[in-house]
C-alpha cells in the first residue's frame, strides 16, 4: 500500500531487511547448499516491495488485482522465502526446510509448491517473458495491477531475456517493471570478465524502455525510483539497482566465490555476530 | 473393412479422395475457439499464415501477440498467460516449438502448470523441400517423457479440428501435432472423437496383427490393409489419436487376442508411438512388433510421397512389417 515513507518507517524497513538477511543466512546455513551472494544483496529491495512497495495480502495470497512479483533469478529464493515467511505467507519455522525433502520451498520456486509465488524459474532469462505474460492479461482485462520482474545481471546473457525486452517495448508494457540486481558477479567471475554487459542503461534505452540506475542497497532510492516507474506511461521501465552481493557479511561482499554456496558453521556464526551488531547500530539511530 | 460404427468417410481410398492439410484443421478450431471463449488467445512466431493462426488473428487481432522469430519468449509469455487465466494456443514448426524451447515449456508450462496448449506445425518427413531442418521427427520422444502433457496426432483436417477443441477443454498443457500438405480424409465430422481412446477403423474376422498408426500415415494403414485381405491376410487397423494419455486397455486387449503389432508413424523409430506401445507391452503382455517410421536417421529434401518411399514409410514397407510380424510369432 502506498505509504507515507518517514524516517521511522524508514528505520523499521531498514530493520526487516537486517532481519531478512539473518534469515537466510540461519537458512542457508540448515539447508547446506544454495546461494548467499545474490539473497544477501537483495534483501534491501525485497523488503521495500513486500512491506512498503506491493499491494498485496499474505492471508489472501491470489487476491485478484494484487500486484504480481515475478522472481526470474529463481535461485536467489533464499530472500524470497525469507521475506514472504517474515511477511506472514507461511510460518518462520518452515523456512529451515529449505531444499530437503518434502519441503514447500524447492531449491529453485516451484509455482505450486508453495503460497506467494507467481511463477517458477532457476533456468535463467525465462522470467521476464512470464512476466510479459501477466502483464499482458493484466492489460487485456483492464486491471490496474503492477507486475514486477527481478532479474540478474548474468541472465541477461541468455538470448531470451532481449526477445523479452523487444516485446515489452514493441507493446507498450508500462504496466511491467523490471529490477536488474546489478551486483556484478556470476558463477565463473566478474560479468564484465565473463561477458561484458556494460553499458547496460544505453542498451536498455536503445531498446525503447525507460531506464533508472539507483544504489539497490539504499532503500528510500529504491522507493522512489519504484514510484517513478509506475508512472510511466508510454514504455516499460527498468530499474538498474546496483547492489553489493553479499551485503551485510564483510567477508562475503563483492566476492563472486560466494554466488552459489552457503556459510559453513563457523562462517554462519561470525555473519550472523556481524549482522545482529549492525541491528544494534540501526535500533539506536534516530 | 473400414468400421461403419465409426462413419468414415466412404470415398476414402477413391483416386480423388478430398485432401486438407491438418493444419488448416487447426486454423478453424482455433477460430471456433476464439468465438467459443473470450480467454483463448494466440501467439506466433513469425509462422501465423503457415501455422493457419491468421483466421483467429484476423477476427480477435486483440486476442494475437506476434512474438517474431522468437520462441522461447512465446512459449514463456504464453506461460505466464496461461496463469492469469487466459487459454494460449502457441503455433511454430515443430522443430523450433517444441524443439528450440523444450526446457522453456518443460519449467515454464508444464512443471509450472501452466494452462497452454502447443501446436507443432510441419512435423515429420512430410514437410518436405524444406529439408531434415524443418522436419520435426524427434517431437514425439522429446514430449512424451513430459509428466502431465496430453498429446494428440490427428489424422486428417476434421480430426485436428477436434483435438484442437478438445483442448481447450483440457485442464494444463496439451502438445498438438500437425503436418504441411494436403492429406486424405479419412474421418467425417460425425466421427467421435474421444481424447485417450484408440480406435479401430479397419476391422477384420480372427486378424493376424494390429497396425497402429498415428496422423497421417493411417492412410497408408489403411490402404495396406486394404490390399493384405485382398491377399487373404487379415488385421486391424487402430487410429492413435491420442500419444499419451496412451489407450493401455485397447493396446491390452489387442495384444492378447492378435498377438502381433506393427506401428506406423512419421516419426523416428525411437520414442514415439512405437516406444510408447513398446514400453507399455514389456511390462504386461509382450508381443512381437515391428516399426514403420524414420530408422533412426535423417531425411532430406524432396516431395513427401518420394521421401516416404525412399525412406521406407510407405505402403509397401507397411506391409512388409506385417508380414515379418506374422512370422514372428511364437
Amino acid at each position: 500500500m502506498p505509504q507515507e515513507l518517514n524516517e521511522e518507517k524508514l528505520k523499521d524497513l531498514k530493520l526487516k531487511a537486517n532481519k531478512i538477511r539473518q534469515l537466510i543466512i540461519e537458512m542457508l546455513l540448515e539447508a547446506g547448499s544454495g546461494h548467499s551472494g545474490g539473497p544477501l544483496g537483495m534483501a534491501d529491495i525485497f523488503t521495500a516491495f513486500y512491506f512498503h512497495i506491493l499491494n498485496h495480502d499474505p492471508k489472501n495470497p491470489n487476491m485478484e488485482n494484487r500486484d504480481r512479483l515475478v522472481l526470474s533469478n529463481g535461485h536467489i529464493c533464499p530472500v524470497l522465502y525469507a521475506t514472504l515467511a517474515l511477511a506472514g505467507y507461511f510460518p518462520l519455522e518452515e523456512l529451515k526446510t529449505l531444499r530437503k525433502i518434502n519441503s514447500r520451498l524447492q531449491g529453485h520456486p516451484h509455482r505450486t509448491s508453495l503460497p506467494g509465488l507467481e511463477t517458477t524459474s532457476g533456468p535463467l532469462g525465462e522470467g521476464l517473458s512470464q512476466a510479459i505474460g501477466i502483464a499482458l492479461a493484466g492489460k487485456m482485462d483492464k486491471k490496474s495491477y503492477f507486475t514486477y520482474c527481478l532479474t540478474s545481471d548474468g541472465e541477461h546473457e541468455e538470448g531470451n531475456t532481449w526477445e523479452a525486452v523487444m516485446f515489452a517495448a514493441k507493446n507498450k508494457l508500462n504496466n511491467l517493471i523490471q529490477v536488474i540486481d546489478r551486483n556484478y558477479i556470476q558463477i565463473d567471475g566478474r560479468t564484465e570478465d565473463i561477458m561484458p554487459l556494460d553499458p547496460l542503461k544505453k542498451k536498455y534505452e536503445s531498446f525503447n524502455w525507460n531506464a533508472i540506475e539507483i544504489d539497490g542497497n539504499d532503500i528510500k532510492s529504491f522507493i522512489e525510483a519504484v514510484e517513478k516507474a509506475k508512472s510511466m506511461l508510454d514504455k516499460p521501465t527498468i530499474i538498474i539497482a546496483k547492489t553489493i552481493p553479499g551485503k551485510g557479511v564483510s567477508f562475503m561482499e563483492n566476492d563472486y566465490h560466494w554466488h552459489g554456496k552457503p556459510p559453513n558453521k563457523e562462517e554462519a556464526v561470525q555473519a550472523l555476530n556481524e549482522l545482529k551488531v549492525q541491528s544494534e547500530k540501526l535500533k539506536v539511530t534516530v | 473393412m473400414l468400421n461403419p460404427d465409426l462413419k468414415l468417410n466412404t470415398k476414402i481410398f477413391d483416386a480423388d479422395v478430398e485432401v486438407k492439410a491438418t493444419r488448416a484443421g487447426y486454423g478453424e478450431g482455433l477460430l471456433e475457439l476464439g468465438e467459443k471463449n473470450p480467454n483463448v488467445v494466440a501467439l506466433s512466431a513469425d509462422l501465423t499464415e503457415s501455422t493457419y493462426a491468421h483466421l483467429f488473428a484476423e477476427k480477435y487481432p486483440d486476442r494475437f501477440f506476434q512474438c517474431g522469430v522468437a520462441e522461447q519468449n512465446m512459449a514463456a509469455i504464453a506461460a505466464g498467460l496461461g496463469v492469469s487465466g487466459k487459454i494460449p494456443f502457441i503455433s511454430s514448426y515443430a522443430t523450433f516449438s517444441p524443439g528450440k524451447n523444450w526446457e522453456t515449456i518443460r519449467t515454464t508450462i508444464i512443471y509450472n502448470n501452466s494452462n497452454v496448449k502447443i501446436a507443432g506445425h510441419h512435423a515429420g518427413i512430410m514437410t518436405g523441400p524444406d529439408g531434415a531442418t524443418h522436419q520435426a521427427t524427434e517431437d514425439l520422444a522429446i514430449t512424451r517423457s513430459w509428466p502431465g502433457i496430453t498429446i494428440f496426432n490427428p489424422c486428417d483436417a476434421i480430426e485436428a479440428k477436434k483435438a484442437t477443441i478438445a483442448a481447450e477443454e483440457i485442464t494444463g498443457p496439451v502438445y498438438l501435432r500437425f503436418t504441411r500438405d494436403k492429406t486424405p480424409i479419412i474421418t467425417t465430422t460425425e466421427t467421435p472423437f474421444e481424447m485417450g481412446k484408440i480406435q479401430t477403423f479397419w476391422t477384420a474376422h480372427n486378424p493376424l496383427a494390429t497396425i497402429f498408426a498415428t496422423g497421417y500415415m493411417l492412410y497408408y494403414a489403411l490402404l495396406t490393409a486394404k490390399e493384405l485381405d485382398e491377399e487373404g491376410i487379415k488385421v486391424l487397423v487402430a487410429n492413435v489419436s491420442t500419444i499419451k494419455p496412451l489407450d493401455e486397455k485397447t493396446i491390452l486387449s489387442y495384444a492378447k487376442s492378435t498377438k502381433a503389432f506393427v506401428t506406423v508413424e512419421d516419426h523416428q523409430v525411437m520414442g514415439g508411438l512405437g516406444g510408447a506401445i513398446a514400453e507399455f507391452l514389456a511390462k504386461t503382455v509382450p508381443t512381437p512388433m515391428e516399426f514403420v517410421g524414420l530408422q533412426n536417421t535423417f531425411a532430406e529434401s524432396g516431395s513427401s510421397k518420394e521421401l516416404i518411399e525412399k525412406y521406407e514409410m510407405g505402403k509397401d514397407s507397411i506391409k512388409e512389417a506385417v508380414k515379418k510380424v506374422i512370422q514372428r510369432k511364437p
